[in-house]
């Protein structure tokens, strides 16, 4: 974005504003507008919210990516740096990029800085917002006032911004809407001085039903589509949203969703869900994911399809609770006791979670194990903008399959996979199954037998292998052969593919691979790795005593490959495009 | 409730007579003496006479001696891990409402690892009938003090004698608000059959402690509450005493050792299974007939 004098606006495809104030403002709330926008004038956006992690509130942002192309990250910088006080100025200031713009409210914010070539515009936001609702609402409203002004800089659909918002006031008080719509329009009106007007390319979405919403909300519509309706978890941060979904979604579909009395108990009614012949769900973020531990190696042993979803949040234990991290990866593959084969996927973005879900499904019907899916902090909580799914192509009918099992019924045949006659089978052969988490024969009769235990745990093992080599091999974006192929997976997808644009527009030859199923992993990822000189996995979580994160040590473990390095941190935060271009241009230099 | 599509048979008119021949599974593995043989043989009784379809009988148990239960009755069961045998069948009862759910374990099971489970599958008026074999012991693990040992029980956790104070459980079934809880005794097979019987026909969540001897590990245990080998099995006199009255209900579970046996409390409330499916009828009665996808549908351009 560049300012202008000029009466005619500006155009530009992409732009990045940080709304920055209390978590009490309402800036969630004008940045899920702005995000909602996008989505209906087939712009791409992605957003990125800080939330005090007390429930007294403090200081937050909002920061929203608007884009006429594919956007990819939150944005590393802001080309509009909204502040609503001093705190908020002095935070982040450093966040506005060289020539770029910061509004402030001029009744909070007195200090002001002059450097590299920002343009500050003050504007009483608050003294404003009052006399255009008249003095009893205070201060509330000045987030309507500050969203009109928005939409008057970056002439954004006026029209449809309306509708978004009441929509939203519609359900509520009357007066509720006429206020903000007041402030709204005093905000519109506000002369912003000589920043100019700006206005955004036309989409590449065009004709499209596009739908705009956080990943917890995608990712349980996406297990209603694949067939849930039984479920039970505990609350946590950032997963609760996921069951508090359910909890109210799912009795329209004649299912239920059961608060527990804590995480073993959720996953223990999950699995008796399962075991009863449904397709069930548990899910938390990383203390609850451990709970539940136990009972899925007993899942594996025991053979029962089940979702578990983790939405990983700062560890080790209460640790960041409302930031982003990558570290429960080993958790989840290896975190039980025992040989304990589950598969293991990632979202790489909100859109995924829908599909991710119905994968899930799929995946544990077909191999009859646990399924966890790995989603995070950053990709539960932003809102990005997608493409309608296609329910006539993505529906799956929930079935319960208690038809009459036939005389030779084993429960736990060698040489296929398990598929369980759920309670209210009738048994034609007269022999009733008891599922069971010893290790057993193949009609379930517990048995100590060492040829026996190392045949079953060769049957639990084979299944992922057979997964392994069903997998199709990761599409390499940018260049299939090169100096630097980066690994990613979960929410890097969208850093690692922008770096890799920036990268190759500055002449480099690099590629990458984004993983969703991360284990097992593809069969043949060395066929990739091969056409590069080295291989950089990015992920957030830390290097450890060896020097790797937790995706490049399997990597490392099952390719021996010593070509494989790390790119990690934990900071709290997703990667920034500066980080991963930084490392990967420290690594061609080396 | 169950909203998938059952593809369930035609009820069977020549459904063969269940029968303890046709009930007994794997002989069990419990030691010579054991009560919990009697326990066994009791429930099989009074499946005969209740003659559920064969299929819709539901066996589930955690860890513990008492808990290989599922193994010996050929239904479908499930032996699942230490102490979440409840919430797990909470998971079935809840998501199958047609099918009869029984719970088996021990007193470590029920009333240690899984106490927490036990006040909230009680709370929330589970559909289910919970049997918890109590031994006063740690069978399996050979010998440790239970939350029901006796003060001075000499366990190899308590060389000289167990310093903890005992649960009461009666007390404790009472304060968690079960809607059904009883007390019996292996040895008294008729009271067992007749109280298992009532539990069972109990809509809710009932709950029954089964005193069932360790002799390999706490012999003698109950021999005060063993007629033949001269103690007294005291059974409530429901003349005198209201089911319905849960303070009277904790004096009655006040008595002394041996105490007493029989119903301690009954109450008619909705269990969790019918406010739910309540909740469900209430919330499909607003969707007209909508189909399932067309819901999903509806709700995803909400957020266009
Ligand atoms: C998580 C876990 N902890 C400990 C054990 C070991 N364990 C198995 S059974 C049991 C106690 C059994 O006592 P009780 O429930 O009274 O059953 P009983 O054998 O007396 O019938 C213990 C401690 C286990 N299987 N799992
Ligand atoms: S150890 Fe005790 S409880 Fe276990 S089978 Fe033997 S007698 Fe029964
Ligand atoms: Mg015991």
């Amino acid at each position: 974005m560049s300012t202008s004098n000029s009466s005619s606006p500006t155009s530009l495809r992409n732009a990045v504003i940080r709304l920055a104030g209390n978590s009490q403002d309402g800036i969630q709330s004008i940045g899920g507008f702005l995000a909602r926008l996008a989505g209906r004038t087939q712009k791409d956006v992605m957003t990125y919210m800080t939330i005090p992690s007390t429930i007294s509130g403090g200081p937050s942002i909002f920061q929203v990516h608007l884009g006429s192309g594919e956007v990819l990250d939150p944005g590393d910088e802001a080309d509009v740096l909204v502040a609503f006080y001093q705190h908020s100025y002095d935070a982040h200031f450093s966040s506005i990029r060289d020539g770029g713009v910061c509004l402030y409210d001029s009744g909070e914010v007195t200090e002001l800085k002059t450097e590299r070539g920002i343009k500050n515009i003050g504007i009483p936001f608050t003294q404003a917002t009052i006399e255009a609702i008249g003095g009893s609402a205070r201060d509330r409203g000045k987030n309507m006032f500050v969203m009109g002004t928005i939409c008057a800089v970056y002439q954004l659909d006026k029209e449809k911004l309306v509708g978004i918002v009441s929509r939203q006031f519609g359900k509520k008080d009357e007066s509720v809407l006429r206020n903000a719509m007041l402030a709204f329009d005093a905000g519109y009106a506000y002369p912003v001085g000589d920043l100019g007007t700006f206005e955004f390319e036309e989409g590449i979405h065009k004709d499209e039903h596009r739908l705009s919403t956080d990943g917890n909300t995608l990712m349980s519509m996406g297990l209603i589509a694949a067939g849930v309706r039984y479920g039970s978890a505990y609350p946590i941060t950032p997963w609760s949203s996921i069951m508090e979904t359910l909890r109210s979604e799912l009795p329209k579909y004649g299912g239920i969703y059961v608060q527990a009395e804590d995480e073993l108990a959720a996953v223990s009614m999950t699995i008796g869900a399962a075991f009863a012949g449904h397709l069930a769900v548990t899910g938390s973020s990383g203390p609850g994911l451990s709970l539940k531990m136990e009972a899925l190696s007993y899942a594996s042993m025991a053979e029962i399809p089940l979702i578990v979803i983790n939405v990983q949040r700062g560890g080790p234990s209460t640790g960041l609770p409302t930031s982003v991290e990558q570290s429960d990866l080993l958790q989840a593959i290896y975190g039980s006791h025992g040989d304990a084969p589950r598969i293991v996927l990632s979202p790489k973005d909100v859109e995924d979670c829908f599909y991710i879900a119905i994968e899930a499904g799929r995946l544990a019907r077909e191999y009859s194990c646990p399924v966890i899916i790995l989603s995070d902090q950053a990709i539960s909580s932003r809102i990005e903008a997608f493409t309608e799914p296609n329910l006539d192509e993505w529906w799956i009918e929930p079935e319960l399959d208690i038809a009459p099992r036939p005389e030779d019924f084993k429960p736990y045949p060698l040489d296929q996979i398990t598929r369980h006659a759920p309670p209210g089978t009738k048994m034609l052969g007269g022999k009733y199954p008891t599922v069971t988490g010893l290790e057993h024969d193949e009609w379930g009769h517990p048995s100590g037998n060492a040829k026996m235990h190392q045949q079953m745990t060769d049957k639990r093992r084979n299944k992922l292998i057979a997964l392994s080599k069903k997998l199709p091999l990761p599409e390499v974006y940018g260049d299939a052969e090169g100096d630097v192929l980066l690994v990613g997976w979960g929410c890097t997808y969208g850093p690692i593919k922008e770096s890799i644009n920036r990268l190759q527009s500055e002449g480099h030859k690099v590629g990458a691979i984004h993983l969703r199923n991360l284990h097992p992993l593809p069969a043949g990822l060395d066929t990739i790795f091969a056409k590069f000189k080295k291989v950089l996995v990015v992920e957030i979580n830390d290097v450890g005593v060896y020097g790797y994160g937790q995706l490049a040590m399997i990597l490392r473990a099952s390719l021996a490959d010593p070509k494989i390095e790390s790119l990690c941190k934990t900071d709290g935060l997703t990667f920034r495009i500066r980080e991963i271009v930084t490392a990967v241009e420290k690594t061609l230099a080396s | 409730m169950s909203t998938a599509t059952a593809t369930e048979p035609a009820s069977d008119p020549a459904q063969e007579k269940l029968t303890k021949k046709i009930l007994t599974a794997d002989h069990p593995t419990w030691c010579p003496g054991c009560g919990d043989f009697a326990v066994l043989a009791a429930f099989y009784k009074v499946l005969e006479k209740l003659q559920y379809p064969h299929e819709k009988i539901v066996c589930v148990a955690g860890i513990g001696c008492s808990s290989r239960f599922p193994y010996f009755v050929n239904s479908h069961g499930i032996h699942f891990i230490h102490g979440r045998a409840l919430p797990l069948a909470t998971g079935v009862s809840l998501s199958r409402p047609d099918v009869h759910v029984f719970v088996f374990g021990g007193d470590g099971d029920g009333f240690s690892i899984g106490g927490n489970h036990l006040n909230h599958a009680a709370r929330k008026n589970i559909r289910l009938t919970y049997v918890i074999m109590d031994n006063y012991v740690y069978g399996l693990t050979k010998k440790q003090t239970s939350p029901t040992s006796p003060e001075g029980f000499k366990s190899k956790t308590d060389p000289t004698g167990s310093i903890d104070r005992p649960i009461n459980p009666m007390k404790q079934l009472l304060a968690s608000g079960a809607t059904f809880i009883a007390r019996t005794h292996a040895a008294q097979v008729k009271h067992m059959m007749e109280v298992f019987e009532r539990a069972i026909l109990h809509d809710g969540f009932s709950v029954v402690e089964c005193l069932s001897e360790c002799v390999m590990f706490y012999n003698g245990s109950f021999d005060d509450s063993t007629p033949r080998k001269g103690g007294v099995y005291d059974i409530i006199d429901e003349s005198q005493h209201d089911v319905g009255d849960d303070i009277a209900a904790f004096k009655l579970a006040d008595v002394p050792t041996p105490g007493k046996f029989g119903v301690f409390y009954e109450v008619d409330r909705p269990s969790k299974n019918e406010l739910e499916q309540r909740w469900i009828d209430s919330t499909q009665a607003k969707l007209a007939g909508k189909s399932q996808k067309d819901i999903l549908r509806d709700r995803l351009a909400m957020m266009r």
